[in-house]
């Protein structure tokens, strides 16, 4: 341990603490911009480059960067002299002197990290005229970068690099012309990019947001000729709250619904429906490939779950040699999609063309994921629009809804009825643990004595436990951040799987740490109440498996038949591609 | 699908990028070292070289293309057979060199740090190059030319044509 004073206060904190970590022990908090932590998801951004955290220690002659400097025995801060304002705010007018000063468009507007620092600093005026930079704005289908408004803060590099390791972002030039950008500087679009989203996730500034398609929902919506449709993920329920300043972890659900057909949707459905369709589906294509497998017949195994687009982008451009291994299951809003257009408009009697179909996401991938050509029929996409969790909250604050005042409703029949397997699609292990539910009952024709497998649940990056299937022992693996899933992926390459089924997603934490939910600001415990919320949900559903879902049952007694049954393959099923970057040999 | 990049490079070109990662037992720790010596045999890296070299290193693409752009010793164009370089420290830009500059991209057509598409010429700015008692100065491979008006522009560039 080491002993120091900070601002006249003892503190002992571990060796190799940083003088801001041992500040926060005793309660000062200094200011930070560039740094990051997330300990429990191994995610840390420490460049030490903003020098918004310096602090005056005695006996050295330069102020230190208090997030990347460590503590020493008998060491003396001081955070809050003149001089360290002074510092401070020269800093800060430095960093806004060649930045875009039109907060009142910019989609971070009230969320971004530089303006509140600039607010904390008592940034009145610029005193240093910079020159502005002008870069071209990057559209893809799910992300827009604005690097005029990049910080070079290097989140999303750590995100994109170590923690997801994609490796599609990284600083080029230097100097006035540093910016993040991908290989060549090319679109993201073209790069290896899996839409994961977790560096606009991270981004303080509004360098890095999504494609915003409020707009377009609003216009179908106004649109008499049209039917409107919405289907709300599971992550969002756990989420939404945090815009209108409710507590993390705060469920709700039944508002949610509310505001939904207040806003005029003509139904409010919900995916957690879709995802009951999933496991039916995913688990019968498990049961299949396991008893291949014990009959000694060719299959793939570990069985991959495919409901993530960004982790089905991620092994296409990286992985492309496993793209038979994943579950050929659509993800859920793709099956909603589908289902909605077919079974849906032909009860209601309206055609495809005239059915819009919304989803509401955590996730920016399902944004790419729903304009794939895969998931058209003639043009005609199964999914129309995709907006993310904030999106729908400042649409909700837009048309003047009060949210909190709002009274429970519920969701929409037949495609709103959904059980407890549903909604933890929308955590790390979640998947999984539905899968197990009703794959365990089908294939043993047992009734499970507690469906809460708990050691499928937590939140370190990569797990594996063992379920016994009445004497057969199946064992899963889990991954979450895509970084986790390359580890897995590579020990599969070097043939040292042990696994039947693997679940991945790509956000640290699953969806509810989606590129799409309310900004986290960096705080991991946000995150792990999203994650008790959604179990709370589960525990609080009178039915918990996906098979017991009677609107499920009744979708294949009168459509689809059998789970894999030919139409629910040409419905529900896909397949993936070979999208690596290729080296031609010229001879 | 989209999103394929195919490149061509010659076999022979491939086999001493592979060569060269090898030497250095494919670290990506040792990248700086590697795309130096790659410039080394290939007086450039365009973005092919780079791309191997990044599969070679098992690295990312993007890190190989921002260390590139990152240290102004590596270029992706290869210099013309008449790399011309203008001064611009204070001296020479004190007195009009960006001028110059402005005069050779004209007369050029190409940016600075490109090569004319008949690869004769390239273009680049130096810092002080401690001839400042001719400023402004510029240098066409080893011959140096002080005093350059915007005017006399064309009529050294001549010389070369
Ligand atoms: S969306 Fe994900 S993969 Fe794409 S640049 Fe951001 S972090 Fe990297
Ligand atoms: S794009 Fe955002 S996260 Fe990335 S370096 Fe710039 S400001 Fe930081
Ligand atoms: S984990 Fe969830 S939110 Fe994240 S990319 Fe995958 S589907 Fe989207
Ligand atoms: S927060 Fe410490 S240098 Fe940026």
């Amino acid at each position: 341990m080491v002993k120091l004073t900070i601002d006249g206060k003892a503190v002992e904190v571990e060796a190799g603490s940083t003088i801001l970590d041992a500040a926060k022990k005793v309660g000062i908090n200094i200011p930070t911009l560039c740094h990051m932590e997330m300990k429990d998801m191994c995610i840390e951004n420490k460049p030490a480059g903003c020098r918004i955290c310096v602090v005056e220690v005695e006996g050295r002659r330069n102020l230190a960067p208090s997030c990347a400097t460590a503590v020493s025995e008998g060491m003396v801060v001081k955070t809050n002299t003149i001089r360290v304002l002074n510092a401070r705010r020269v800093v800060m007018e430095l960093i806004l002197s060649d930045h875009p000063a039109d907060c009142l468009v910019c989609a971070k507007n009230g969320n971004c990290d530089l303006q509140s620092m600039a607010q904390r600093l008592d940034v009145t005026e610029i005193r240093y005229a910079g020159v502005q930079s002008t870069y071209r704005e990057d559209f893809s289908p799910s992300i827009i970068r604005d690097m005029d408004k990049c910080i070079m803060c290097r989140r999303c590099e750590t995100m994109c690099n170590e923690v997801q390791t994609v490796g599609a972002l990284s600083g080029v030039n230097r100097g006035f012309e540093a910016v993040v950008a991908p290989a060549f500087e090319q679109d993201l679009e073209k790069s290896v990019c899996t839409y994961c989203g977790q560096c606009v996730a991270v981004c303080p500034t509004g360098a890095l947001t999504e494609v915003n398609n409020t707009n377009r929902v609003i216009a179908a919506l106004a649109n008499p000729k049209k039917k409107v449709v919405v289907q709300v993920a599971p992550a969002v329920r756990a989420a939404l709250g945090e815009e209108f300043g409710l507590e993390p972890g705060t469920l709700v659900t039944g508002k949610m619904v509310a505001a939904l057909r207040n806003l005029g949707f003509d139904s409010v459905f919900d995916t957690d429906f879709a995802a009951d369709l999933t496991i039916m589906e995913e688990g019968t294509e498990l049961l299949d490939r396991l008893t291949k497998h014990l009959n000694g017949e060719k299959t793939h195994l570990p069985i991959l779950t495919s409901c993530c687009p960004a982790w089905v982008n991620f092994f296409e451009k990286q992985f492309p040699e496993f793209k038979d291994i994943p579950s050929t299951a659509r993800s859920p809003q793709q099956m909603f999609g589908s289902i909605a257009k077919t079974y849906y408009a032909d009860k209601i009697g309206v055609d495809r063309s005239d059915l819009i179909v919304v989803s509401i996401m955590p996730c920016l991938a399902k944004k790419y994921e729903c304009q794939r050509d895969e998931f058209k029929v003639e043009g005609n996409p199964d999914v129309d629009f995709a907006l993310t969790t904030r999106e729908l909250g400042g649409l909700i604050k837009r048309a003047n809804i009060d949210f909190n005042s709002l009274a429970d409703e519920d969701f929409d029949k037949p495609l709103g009825e959904s059980t407890g397997a549903g909604v933890i699609f929308g955590v790390t292990g979640g998947v999984i643990e539905a899968a197990v539910r009703t794959a365990y009952e089908v294939y043993t024709k047992k009734t499970l004595k507690s469906v809460d497998f708990t050691e499928l649940r937590g939140m370190e990056g990569i797990r594996h436990a063992t379920v016994d299937f009445d004497g057969l022992e199946l064992n899963i693996g889990i991954a979450h951040g895509l970084g986790n899933a390359r580890e897995l992926l590579e020990s599969i390459r070097r043939g040292e799987n042990k696994f039947h089924a693997i679940e991945i997603m790509s956000c640290p934490g699953g969806c509810i740490g989606g590129g799409g939910q309310p900004w986290h600001h960096g705080k991991q415990d946000v995150l792990k109440a999203r994650a008790k919320a959604i179990y709370a949900e589960d525990v609080g559903k009178t039915i918990r498996k996906s098979h017991e879902n009677p609107y499920i049952i009744k979708l294949y007694e009168e459509f689809l038949g059998q789970p894999m049954s030919d139409k629910a393959h040409h419905l529900l099923h896909t397949n993936y591609f070979d999208r690596e970057v290729k080296f031609e040999v010229k001879k | 699908m989209e999103g394929n990049i195919t490149i061509k490079l010659q076999q022979k070109s491939i086999d001493k990028i592979k060569e060269i990662c090898a030497a250095f037992d494919n670290d990506s720790g040792e990248l700086i070292n590697v795309l130096h010596k790659t410039q080394e045999h290939f007086g450039y890296l365009p973005a092919e070289v780079q791309e191997l070299v990044a599969s070679e290193l098992n690295c990312s693409v993007a890190k190989v293309y921002g260390v590139v752009t990152f240290y102004s010793f590596f270029t992706m164009i290869p210099k013309g057979e008449f790399p011309i370089s203008v001064c611009t420290g204070t001296a020479c830009y004190v007195r009009g060199a960006d001028k110059v500059v402005e005069e050779i991209v004209k007369e050029l057509g190409i940016k600075v740090g490109e090569t004319t598409a008949d690869g004769k010429f390239s273009l680049s700015c130096l810092r002080c190059v401690g001839a400042c008692g001719l400023a402004p100065v510029v240098m066409v491979g080893d011959r140096t030319y002080g005093r350059v008006a915007p005017e006399k522009v064309k009529e050294i560039l001549a010389e070369y044509k």
